[in-house]
């Protein structure tokens, strides 16, 4: 393809998209908003599925003991817990490591924590990891009942909860999405088409010059993959703007939910609406290019 | 070049446009197409430029059924036929320079190819100074003359023209068929459908005449009506 052909094909479209320049505006807000939706769900399903990921896992029992235990007694419940049906390991943390454990989980607002180790409120604790998550309850009902304990915590499915909302994230995301893209689409569709009947005229001539059906079309599928592209640059941009000042913002209020920042996840994701937008953007133009624009 | 064996078109909605036509259109000929609106004459141009398909009939361009080819391969034949129209058909917004630019540009050709043939034929059409301007600022006369370097500026084999003249005063006219004439003379093809009897008849050309879709006279060098 010659270059002059290329530039023809670029101004023919631009021109049509000024021309028509309300409707393309909608077009090109629809395709945003479409996009910014689909964007939104999908970074509340990546962060949700790495929320779960970095919580206890379901199968996990958590035993605080008893304030002043001696280390004989201590040793004694580790053993009778050990033998328990269903039970794969047990591991003891005592008041000050976790004491540690939280001063590391609160990353740089550690400070907040300081002068706590002289009179440390955690308790000692048992973690538990039972073998499969139907005998969670009966082993944490029979580690409640014995002495020295002073409560049981485990998961109460609160992963698999997690899992679920993830799951109706998606689908209703999905949903929205696909209702807005379709009217995207529409309104592409219907912006083309206007752009034919605009120049229907030179159209015709076109054909008595002997133009080839693609000579005719790419201006109006390139109008319309611009307006696509538009739209979706538009999105990206602000998931890109929103979901980084959310990121900050929580780094410093909430420092202990970890919302996913690396570059690599947020990028391809951002990647991918750009070139849903572009095929919304062809999409439009070919309904209209199909049916408006028999050579 | 151009062959018509036992053409009839009729159209969708049942009028019978053409009936059974056969004729011979040899290279290099000028030829008129003349009889009442209505005869069939437009139609009979159109199944050459496969504008559209004949009823029954074959159309061949050089020895290649018209009808038979393939969606494709249309622009290319339409490539070899320049059409000249009796409303110009001339794009408002664009200069005559660009009017006759866009027939090469939406064949692909490269900016040098355009910028050298361009002035070249409107040279030919004698609108040497009127690159930059644009349609509305021109005579008719000079309207239809951009609208002929359109058409020609591909080098096409064979040239139509639908009552190039229709809209244009005598003088004018007998100045566009002395351009047409010398298209001729540099080996064009052409195909007149004409209204102008003085033309036709001082002309001295080929003159084939319609009437209700039927060919009823095709004589050398005849005149306009029979009794000429
Ligand atoms: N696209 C069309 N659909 C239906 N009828 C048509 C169409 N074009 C032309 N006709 C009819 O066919 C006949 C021949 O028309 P045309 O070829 O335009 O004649 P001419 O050019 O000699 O005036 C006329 O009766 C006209 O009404
Ligand atoms: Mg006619």
């Amino acid at each position: 393809m010659r270059f002059r052909t290329l530039v023809y094909y670029f101004r023919e479209a631009f021109l049509s998209i000024f021309r028509n320049s309300w409707l393309s505006l909608a077009a090109v807000g629809t395709v945003t908003i479409s996009l910014l939706i689909l964007g939104c769900s999908l970074l509340l399903v990546v962060n949700t599925d790495r929320l779960a990921d970095q919580l206890e896992s379901s199968l996990e029992i958590s035993v605080f003991l008893k304030d002043g235990l001696k280390q004989e007694e201590i040793r004694e419940l580790n053993d009778k817990i050990r033998f328990l049906p269903g039970v794969v390991q047990v591991q003891f943390i005592s008041k000050e490591e976790a004491l540690e454990e939280m001063r590391r989980s609160f990353g740089p607002r550690k400070e907040i924590l300081d002068g706590l180790e002289e009179d440390n409120p955690l308790p000692d604790t048992f973690r538990i990891k039972a073998w499969r998550a139907d005998q969670v309850v009966e082993v944490a009902r029979k580690v409640a009942s014995m002495d020295g304990v002073e409560d049981v915590r485990y998961g109460q499915g609160v992963v698999e909860r997690l899992v679920v909302v993830t799951h109706w994230v998606r689908v209703a995301g999905i949903g929205a999405m696909i209702l807005v893209g379709a009217a995207a689409v529409f309104l592409i569709s219907t912006t083309i088409r206007l752009s034919v009947f605009a120049r229907r005229r030179e159209i015709g001539i076109m054909k008595y010059l002997g133009a080839t059906n693609w000579f005719v079309r790419f201006p109006f599928l390139i109008e319309g993959m611009v307006l696509g592209l538009l739209g979706s640059l538009l999105a990206a941009v602000l998931v890109y703007a929103g979901y980084f000042s959310l990121v900050e913002h929580l780094a410093r209020v909430m420092p202990f939910i970890p919302l996913v920042s690396d570059g690599q996840v947020v990028f391809s994701l951002l990647g991918g609406l750009v070139g849903l937008g572009l095929i919304i953007g062809a999409l439009g133009s070919a309904i209209s290019i199909h049916r408006f624009l028999n050579v | 070049m151009i062959r018509f064996y036992g053409v009839t078109k009729i159209y969708p909605n049942g009028v019978k446009a053409l009936d059974n036509v056969n004729l011979h259109i040899r290279k290099g000929e000028f030829l008129f197409l003349v009889g009442p609106s209505g005869a069939g004459k437009t139609t009979l141009t159109r199944l050459i430029f496969r504008e559209e398909l004949p009823t029954r009939g074959q159309v061949l361009f050089n020895g290649k059924n018209v009808a038979r080819l393939r969606s494709r391969e249309v622009p290319y034949l339409r490539r070899k036929i320049g059409m000249v129209f009796q409303d110009f058909r001339l794009l408002p917004q664009k200069t005559v320079f660009e009017n006759v630019a866009f027939a090469l540009e939406v064949t692909g050709a490269s900016s040098r190819e355009i910028k050298r043939r361009v002035p070249e034929v409107l040279k030919l059409v004698g609108l040497e100074g009127k690159a930059g301007v644009l349609p509305a600022q021109l005579s008719g006369g000079e309207q239809q003359r951009v609208g002929i370097a359109r058409a020609i500026v591909n080098n096409p084999v064979l040239l139509i023209a639908d009552e190039p003249t229709g809209n244009l005063d005598p003088e004018t006219s007998w100045e566009l068929m002395e351009l047409f004439q010398k298209i001729n003379n540099n080996g064009t093809t052409i195909l007149m459908v004409t209204h102008a009897r003085d033309i036709v008849d001082a002309m001295k050309k080929r003159v084939v005449a319609l009437e209700s879709g039927r060919i009823v006279r095709d004589e050398e060098g005849g005149g306009y009506r029979n009794e000429v």
